[in-house]
């Protein structure tokens, strides 16, 4: 050990510098192949779309930047709504979901009722489509004339979703619990912490981070399903958007609402990826054997 | 004086895979079937044999993380396997170091060993770390206190483990073959801190496969064989002179 270890002083042999130029030249070559393959599919596309003979009439019913322009305000105060209930729906179906994950596991006898309880609901609403609880809660609900209920279309609308998404993020997070290994728990109670102490320090941080990926996959499809709230009445930027169309029978609106929900959407799930590829929990990240370039 | 801890008739059987259930001679499997033991105050009793012989199930029922079937696990004269009793409370005052290290992978080396003092033990923040950074610099990774476990190597992340089992000052320590997932290199760190921690007068019960380690620091040895205890001894006279064949057999077995 105490000989100095440092790497000898290496220049590369010819044999390395051959195969260098090799991996060089093919990589030039895929390049190559890449380009004009693409060239051919997109003036494919072109071709295909633009020769169309509805394609002039399309382009002004679809991509009409007048239209897009004039209808944008409208949309955009719309999107304001579906931003408010996604957030909002989001934070209360994640906390009631993490909630009903983890009182599925506890023990204690007094809650069992409310464990049944959690059981049928969450096998209800994971096999009820999301458009029907909407229609049940935005038209039965007002029906009961509960005095203390909101009767507005947002919060009804908010309401089904939460109560939809709430039984898909229970089951995410149930996911995340059953994922961390038994012996995690057998060390911190063989310490001597407790069942609910052992779920919150060593359980849960584990389990939800093991169901980043299909928690923000579910987060970011309740920031699409909240345009599901335009059934309800509620003027949300799809609403928005349908009542520019109508009389003009130029459809624009709907593509400039749209994009504006692919802008939101569209940083989130690049960031999830981004997040996704990071991997262990020191803050070097250990370095892990990727297969992604084996020849 | 009462041994610090007495096993008296302890049996335990795990229940038949649910596909087997009631098909002739796949009945529950009796994994250890009335153990005596005693390991004496400032003691080290080694567990040795096959791999499914019940060492781990041993220790395992000793640390109240499975249910024994009959018999008494008596801890300082206690019966701990009375369901009346607070399991928390019982292991608490036991230190478990296992095979695989088992250290929590979202926590630094620090929190890993302070978690138990502060949530059991109820000691104050800045206490805690005081007491888990000197257990740290004793097991020689006072360095390595900020890192997390997946930035440590096998051996030094089994030795954080050992802290870990330490720091609140159990009466007993509990080892299951804690050098088995170790890369051989690696091994020799960890048995001298236990060499060590035996030099200090701690009470171990040790499962393990390494002769050489049983033989250094061990005050009983015992041969377990189909959950019952086949031979006990002295490690001279169990490694050295065994008097039963499956014995014999066993440690010929390792020799080769």
């Amino acid at each position: 050990m105490s000989e100095t270890t440092g790497a000898r002083p290496w220049s590369p042999s010819p044999l390395a510098l051959e195969r260098a130029a090799f991996r060089r030249a093919q990589r030039r070559r895929s390049g190559l192949v890449a380009l004009v393959s693409t060239a051919l599919v997109v003036t494919a596309v072109v071709l295909v779309v633009v020769g169309a003979p509805g394609w002039e009439r399309a382009r002004t019913a679809f991509f009409d930047p007048e239209n897009a322009w004039a209808a944008l305000p409208a949309i955009l105060e719309g999107l304001w709504l579906n931003l408010r209930v996604w957030v909002i729906a989001g934070t209360v179906g994640t906390l009631l979901g993490l909630a009903l994950a983890v009182l599925r596991t506890s023990r204690i006898p007094a809650l069992f009722p409310v464990r049944a309880l959690a059981i049928g609901y969450i096998d209800l609403f994971r096999g009820v489509p999301v458009l029907l609880v909407l229609y049940l809660v935005g038209f039965a609900l007002p029906a009961l004339r509960l005095e203390w209920l909101p009767t507005s279309s947002a919060f009804l609308g908010a309401l089904a979703i939460v109560l939809t998404y709430t039984a898909y993020l229970a089951e995410v997070f149930r996911a995340g619990i059953e994922s961390v290994h038994p012996s995690q728990v057998a060390a911190a109670r063989s310490l001597g912490l407790s069942r609910a102490q052992s779920m919150r320090t060593v359980v849960l941080p584990q389990a939800v981070r093991n169901v980043t990926a299909p928690l923000a996959n579910n987060l970011i499809s309740l920031q699409k399903d909240s345009g599901l709230i335009s059934v309800l009445g509620a003027v949300d930027a799809i609403r928005a958007a349908q009542i520019a169309t109508t009389g003009t029978y130029n459809f624009t609106p709907y593509v400039v609402a749209g994009l504006l929900f692919f802008l939101v959407s569209f940083p989130l799930t690049r960031a999830v990826d981004a997040y996704q590829r990071r991997r262990g929990w020191g803050r070097s990240l250990a370095t892990v054997t990727g297969g992604g370039d084996i020849r | 004086m009462t041994a610090l801890l007495s096993l008296r008739g302890v049996r335990k059987t795990y229940p038949a895979p649910a596909a087997a259930r009631g098909r002739a001679g796949e009945e529950a499997r009796v994994v250890l079937d009335d153990i005596d033991l005693d390991v004496d105050r400032h003691r080290c009793v080694v567990l040795i044999g096959a791999s499914g012989s019940g060492k781990s199930t041993l220790l395992r029922v000793v640390n109240l993380l499975d249910e024994i079937d009959d018999g008494q696990i008596l801890l300082d004269g206690q019966d701990v396997a009375d369901p009346r009793l607070d399991a928390n409370a019982v292991r608490a005052r036991m230190g478990m170091v296992f095979q695989a290290y088992n250290l929590f992978p979202h926590m630094r080396v620090l929190d890993n060993v302070t978690l138990a003092l502060r949530l059991v033990h109820r000691r104050p923040r800045e206490e805690a770390d005081a007491a888990a950074v000197e257990m740290l610099r004793r097991v020689g990774l006072a360095h390595k206190a900020t890192a997390y476990p997946d930035q440590l190597s096998g051996g030094e992340q089994q030795r954080a483990a050992i802290a870990r089992a330490l720091v609140h000052g159990p009466e007993l320590l509990l080892l299951d073959e804690v050098t088995s997932a170790l890369d051989p290199e690696l091994v020799g760190e960890v048995l001298d801190l236990l060499a060590e921690l035996r030099g200090e007068g701690r009470t171990m019960l040790v499962a393990t496969h390494e002769m050489g380690f049983a033989r250094r620091v061990a005050d009983e040895v015992c041969y377990l064989h189909d959950g019952q205890v086949h031979e006990r001894g002295t490690p001279e006279q169990v490694l050295g002179d065994p008097q039963r064949e499956r014995t014999r057999t066993f440690l010929s077995r390792l020799a080769s």
